[in-house]
């Protein structure tokens, strides 16, 4: 592992593997939603990582994504968060392993 | 070609510290505050990536407005109150198995392909200017549809969350 | 005789860039390799020192100015009229005992008042306080200002969670919703001014503005889009540190003492400092978008050293800090963000539309005379709009029975 675009892609990986886990393992929905805030970071660092070692930086291709990446980002989870508030108000829990009034 | 320096290293301990941190934990508020640490370091490593702009908007977008975001949600679903049964759920195992999984695929990806890719070994120079033309030249397609989700989002967000007039029964 | 005074006579020149002259002696005793990184050191030691020194001025300056206002004399007992009153100050916090309750987070407990000061420290690092006197120039500079402005937010959050207390919590939330609120429009405000000026680095905006035609300066505030911003920016500055009359969040008949009520001692003073340094801060900020930063204030001044005039007009943005701390009543919560959202808010924005058709009008009267009528009709119908649900008239007294 010596280039330095490797060691990057590779944090952003072990990072998105993290969130997945997170989103996946934990019962609380806000934990659910801030894994997935973590694996919209990771991709943004895989943007900007291949952004710089890539072939023609000056065309800016990366950071736009990352920076458009950044916006609907903050806007998910501004829309996913108020889902959470509105679902405690009628179910008068957060855990995902009580929300289940669609089954059976 | 060059190698990794020791800041990246450390930026990089950083932010995965904050990650698990904020998976393992059992208090939500300290979930919340690690996961701005690991936002931090990943702003700081974006500014050791040269991209300025990213890494201050990152700074400006998520640890002033999503961290807060979601220590508000926290606090508002009284998330101070643990679950008898455990912070984790019952298939904690096959979530384990899967992240593991999606990583080594990931991983192996990554470093099985690398050498195809010329390295860039010149420090791009780029200037909000740049950034502030390419906006409106050649992605206000994309700046435009950004602006019309994020009004969407807002007034969504604002009317999912608002309290229910109490209707007369 | 005064025009031979002028800028260019050596000796204003050298005491102008005294502190950059004084740095770059010092920093030639050291070998070549460490010379920038110890430069960057110097100016960084220049800045912790000098303005935790103007905050304690500060103190006892507001403590005497509230005090006359409000028809007494102030602190007088240390020191000539008081003025050694922030080292008794001193003693007393770093004395006192550290108390954290029982029940609090005490990592969290512990680490508030350090984020909060070290990123209020990190603003100081854009600021151009002279000519040649900012620590970094970045092409980005008011981008990372309000990234740390922003990142401010949340050590308020930790302090009032972390100390188990339903009034810190209650200050802590009223405090990041207001300060949220407010950050739209500081943002918004000075957007303006980049708009004008074409760049986001400090020192090219103070730079845009250190012209002069015939002996008035090309200030922003001068401009109508300028002073409507720059009233805008007044009022989310005020709103940002938690001053009267948006101090709600630690006001004392209010919540005891709001997100701080926890804590004793070093801790406090640490809070205390954090709060005026972010009043220093957002002054400083406001001088240089739209004051002129370290620009005279008349070309036939410009013999004064640039640094007399940045300090100049921060301590007299601080001035009008205390006299609006000690003129105005306080507002409520409700009202404040009414206000931020309903009323400064539109107002700023329609601000950002009269500074384009500022800049795309040309030269000339008529720009003038266009933008500040559009500015002032908007400002008396909003006005309107928001006074319909008051009721004037003679007063009502209704008495117990």
């Amino acid at each position: 592992m010596t280039s330095p675009l490797a060691g990057y892609l590779l944090v952003a990986a072990l990072l998105f593997a993290i969130g997945l886990g997170g989103a996946l393992v934990r019962r609380n929905a806000i934990l659910v939603l801030i894994g997935i805030e973590l694996m919209l970071n990771a991709a943004n660092l895989n943007l900007i990582a291949f952004w710089r070692f890539g072939p023609h930086p000056e065309a800016l291709t990366g950071m736009m994504f990352a920076i458009f990446s950044i916006a609907v980002a903050a806007a998910e989870a501004a829309v996913g968060l108020g889902l959470v508030i509105a679902i405690y108000r009628h179910t008068n829990t957060a855990e995902l392993d009580k929300i289940d009034r669609m089954k059976g | 070609m060059r190698t990794l320096s020791p800041i990246f290293y450390l930026l990089a301990a950083l932010t995965l510290a904050g990650g698990l941190a904020t998976v393992l934990l059992k208090q939500l508020v300290h979930c919340a505050l690690a996961v701005t640490v690991a936002f931090a370091g990943l702003a700081l490593l974006f500014l050791q990536l040269d991209a300025q702009f990213a890494g201050f908007a990152q700074i400006l977008v998520y640890i002033g407005a999503v961290a807060i975001l979601i220590v508000f949600a926290i606090l508002l679903t009284h998330g101070s109150d643990l679950p008898k049964a455990g912070v984790f759920s019952k298939t904690w195992a096959l979530g384990l198995v899967i992240a593991a999984g999606v990583f080594a695929v990931l991983g192996w990806a990554v470093l099985a392909s690398v050498r195809a890719i010329p390295q860039q070994n010149t420090v791009p120079t780029v200037t909000v200017h740049d950034i502030g033309n390419a906006l409106v030249g050649r992605y206000v397609l994309p700046l435009e549809i950004v602006a019309l989700l994020l009004t969407a989002a807002t007034i969504g967000a604002v009317i999912v969350a608002m309290h229910e007039k109490e209707r007369p029964r | 005789m005064i025009a031979t005074l002028g800028a260019t006579n050596p000796f204003f020149v050298n005491l102008d860039q005294i502190f950059v002259l004084l740095r770059n002696w010092l920093v030639g005793f050291l070998p070549a390799v460490l010379r920038q990184a110890a430069g960057v050191l110097l100016g960084v030691i220049a800045i912790v020192c000098v303005f935790p020194g103007l905050f304690a001025l500060t103190t006892v300056f507001e403590r005497k100015g509230l005090g006359r206002i409000q028809n007494r004399i102030g602190p007088n007992r240390v020191g000539p009229y008081g003025l050694l009153q922030p080292i008794a100050d001193g003693i007393k916090s770093l004395t006192k005992e550290d108390i954290v309750p029982l029940r609090a987070n005490a990592a969290v407990h512990f680490l508030a008042p350090l984020v909060l000061v070290v990123t209020v420290f990190m603003g100081f690092a854009v600021l151009p306080m002279g000519r040649n006197m900012v620590l970094v120039d970045m092409d980005a500079g008011l981008l990372f200002f309000f990234a740390m402005g922003a990142a401010t937010e949340l050590s308020v959050f930790m302090a009032g969670w972390s100390s188990r207390n339903k009034y810190s919590l209650l200050g802590a939330m009223r405090a990041v919703a207001q300060m949220i609120s407010y950050e739209v429009v500081l943002l918004l405000s000075s957007v303006a001014v980049v708009m004008i000026t074409g760049s986001l680095s400090l020192p090219k905006i103070v730079a845009a503005q250190n012209q002069y035609t015939g002996v008035f300066p090309h200030w922003y505030i001068f401009t109508p889009w300028g002073l409507a911003g720059f009233l805008m920016y007044a009022i989310a500055a005020t709103a940002e540190t938690n001053r009267s009359p948006f101090d709600l969040p630690e006001g004392e008949s209010e919540l005891v003492a709001g997100y701080h009520t926890e804590y004793s001692g070093f801790k406090f003073a640490l809070f205390f400092l954090g709060e005026y340094l972010a009043m220093f801060s957002i002054s400083g900020l406001g001088t240089t978008l739209f004051l002129g930063g370290w620009s005279a204030p008349f070309s036939f001044l410009a013999w004064v050293p640039s640094w007399f005039w940045f300090f100049g007009k921060v301590m007299l943005s601080i001035f009008v800090f205390i006299w609006m701390r000690g003129t105005l009543p306080r507002l409520r919560q409700d009202q404040l963000m009414n206000f931020a959202w309903k009323f400064v808010l539109p107002f700023t924005l329609l601000n950002l539309l009269v500074t384009a058709l500022w800049r795309f009008m040309g030269e000339g009267w008529a720009r003038w005379v266009v933008c500040s009528a559009v500015l002032i009709a908007a400002y008396v119908v909003m006005g309107r709009l928001e006074m319909r649900s008051e009721h004037f008239g003679r007063r009502r007294y209704r008495y117990a029975e």
